[in-house]
């Protein structure tokens, strides 16, 4: 056995120390151990995610001799496990994703009947990012599905994470209700693809797969609705807007970004693998041009009369997981590394608008936006941080939601789909329109009973300076999208 | 030998029963073992096409294995907020589940 290939697998194994040091860590750390009194544990984790953040992007730059590619591309277990240089950009956002997470919940945690559930938090935490590294990196089915059942199972545990709040137990049961049915589709389309092809490796079904006939596009049809789930597309969307309201806040801005970042992208990847055969094609296009659109505008329509925040940040999300996978209309290189961008900047605008609202929650308790009314009098950094957020979420110019959805609709519109681009940039409008409700109600409408100024704890602040830093100089730096563009592939 | 249509009839019943069920029933103990038959009913599937169309390799029934592995760690999840369920409202109906919705 070649026990080299192991060193393609550098980010799950050094993200699985982290996770075994945490294990470890959380029975000498955790509250019941010094007599009930609470041991904080945020800096551990951070510093050690931090750490494992810079590995990767250690491994990413550009070094000197052949060393460099042996590092970052590769397989195992004879190709059902596959890294590239594009599966360890997304897998450093989705780290960064998590980082900024676990800063935004440390007030949450600290609250008395989390403080014994704190480890916890942080294990189930990566292990759902372990699970999201698995399912971007398969090249095969098995590999994958066990990634996004990793991936998405432990989830549910943290949606249930407020045992004694009845809205929490409820949006968790709504979620892992759905996540096992839309698995169970997953599954049955697998198997029929399986049965039709005979292979499970992506690059086989491709290979050895001569034509197409009905039993396989069904196959496909049942894979789709599947991931549909899991990237909450509209029809499939049902579940987004109570579990997102139900979830602590925390939890729902890592399912909002995290989760359905790595599905997007994976949908991508396998897709193009698909794409051999004309028939698959054209289908694959024309079922997402309907469900890219109607993601789009269903979400919009409904984030319009949402009065909750957190039920409103869940329609944005599903409007803005249509304009995330926009790029997989024509499969090419260029919709991948759009994509890629795209996720990114969305990562640290919904992280940002996020961190605000669990801020304010924590410290005030209100959700609703007209509570939001005349916070720009009582906390005028906060609501300052928001409306960048949102600005770039809308994808107003300076900001650097502009960009991301300008190569969007580029790669898009190259592809060929101008009128599909021309609905979405109709929505944009439209989008601009509910973001604004809420900036207005942050600067313009009074209030009697505003929020009272409060400031919130370090690693708060920590998490919204990285989320301002990512908003304002992802739009100026314009070399990233070059860099992702060279190591972007496609149909 | 039994021919491969008897045991795809077979799986694509206990399927579609499942997916029925999912959507009519209302405890939700009843809707988690529809999900078990969907989820059977792809394992089912796998063996077959395994031991029938490609029986050179064991794919399939490695699939199959993890599937009922994955099915049950799920099942484990999904009843434990159950009963997190049942502790807050004395029920476990569906048409409870209803604070939250549009």
């Amino acid at each position: 056995m070649d026990y080299s290939q192991f060193l393609s697998m550098q980010a799950e194994l050094s993200l699985l120390a982290v996770i075994i040091v945490l294990f470890v860590a959380d029975l000498f750390m955790s509250a019941d151990n010094k007599g009930g009194k609470g041991v904080y544990n945020t800096p551990l984790p951070v510093a050690l995610l931090a750490l494992h953040t810079l590995f990767l992007l250690y491994s990413l730059c550009p070094q000197s001799g052949s060393c460099h590619h042996a590092l970052s591309a590769g397989s195992a277990f004879g190709g059902m496990f596959l890294s590239t240089p594009m599966t360890t950009i997304v897998k450093l956002t989705l780290n960064l994703g998590t980082l900024i997470v676990f800063l935004m919940a440390h007030r949450w945690l600290s609250r008395e009947e989390n403080l014994v559930k704190q480890g916890e938090f942080y294990i189930i935490t990566l292990f759902t990012l372990l699970g999201m590294y698995f399912m971007m990196s398969s090249g095969h089915f098995l590999m994958f599905f066990i990634g996004l059942e990793l991936a998405s199972v432990p989830i549910s545990a943290l949606v249930a994470f407020d045992k004694y709040r009845y809205e929490s137990a409820e949006a968790a049961a709504k979620f892992i209700l759905l996540a096992l049915f839309s698995a169970s589709l997953l599954l049955y389309g697998v198997s029929l693809i399986y049965g039709c092809s005979g292979s499970l490796y992506f690059a086989d079904i491709s290979r050895f797969f001569p034509s197409v006939d009905a039993l396989f596009l069904l196959g496909v049809a049942f894979f789709v609705a599947g991931m549909g789930f899991k990237l909450s597309l509209v029809p499939f969307h049902l579940w987004t807007a109570d579990t997102y309201q139900g979830a602590p806040t925390v939890v729902t801005a890592h399912l909002s970004v995290l989760s359905k970042g790595a599905a997007a992208f994976t949908l991508l990847s396998i897709l193009i693998h698909f794409s051999f055969n004309e028939i698959i094609f054209q289908a694959w296009n024309e079922v997402f041009v309907w469900l890219i659109i109607a993601s789009i505008t269903v979400g919009n329509l409904f984030a319009i009369r949402q009065r909750n925040l957190k039920r409103f940040m869940a329609f944005s999300a599903i409007s803005q997981a249509g304009y995330l996978i926009l790029p997989i209309l024509g499969g090419t290189a260029q919709g991948m590394s759009s994509m890629v961008y795209y996720l990114i900047v969305y990562t640290v605008a919904n992280l940002g608008a996020f961190a605000v609202i669990n801020t304010i929650e924590q410290h005030s308790g209100k959700l609703l936006i007209d509570d939001y009314n005349g916070l720009y009098r009582t906390n005028p950094k906060l609501s300052f941080l928001l409306t960048l957020c949102l600005f770039s979420l809308a994808g107003i110019p300076p900001f650097a939601g502009f960009f991301s959805k300008f190569f969007v609709f580029m790669a898009a519109f190259s592809a060929g789909w101008h009128w599909v681009v021309l609905v979405a940039l109709i929505n944009t409008v439209i989008s601009l329109y509910y973001y604004l409700l809420i900036v207005k109600a942050m600067y313009i409408l009074p209030s009697e009973t505003p929020i009272s100024p409060f400031r919130s704890d370090r690693y708060t602040r920590a998490a919204l300076f990285i989320c301002l830093a990512g908003v304002i100089l992802l739009g100026l730096v314009g070399s990233l999208y070059t860099y992702i563009d060279t190591f972007s592939f496609g149909v | 030998m039994i021919q491969i249509e008897y045991f795809l009839f077979v799986s694509a019943i206990m399927m579609f029963a499942g997916i029925y069920g999912f959507i009519t029933r209302k405890s939700t103990l009843a809707i988690l073992l529809s999900i078990e038959l969907m989820l059977n009913a792809a394992d089912i599937n796998f063996a077959v096409f395994n031991r029938l169309l490609y029986p050179n390799g064991h794919e399939g029934l490695f699939f199959a294995i993890f599937g009922i592995a994955i099915a049950a760690a799920e099942s484990a999840v999904a009843i434990a907020i159950m009963i997190n369920i049942y502790r807050q409202l004395q029920n476990i109906s569906v048409d409870q589940l209803t604070k939250m919705k549009w």
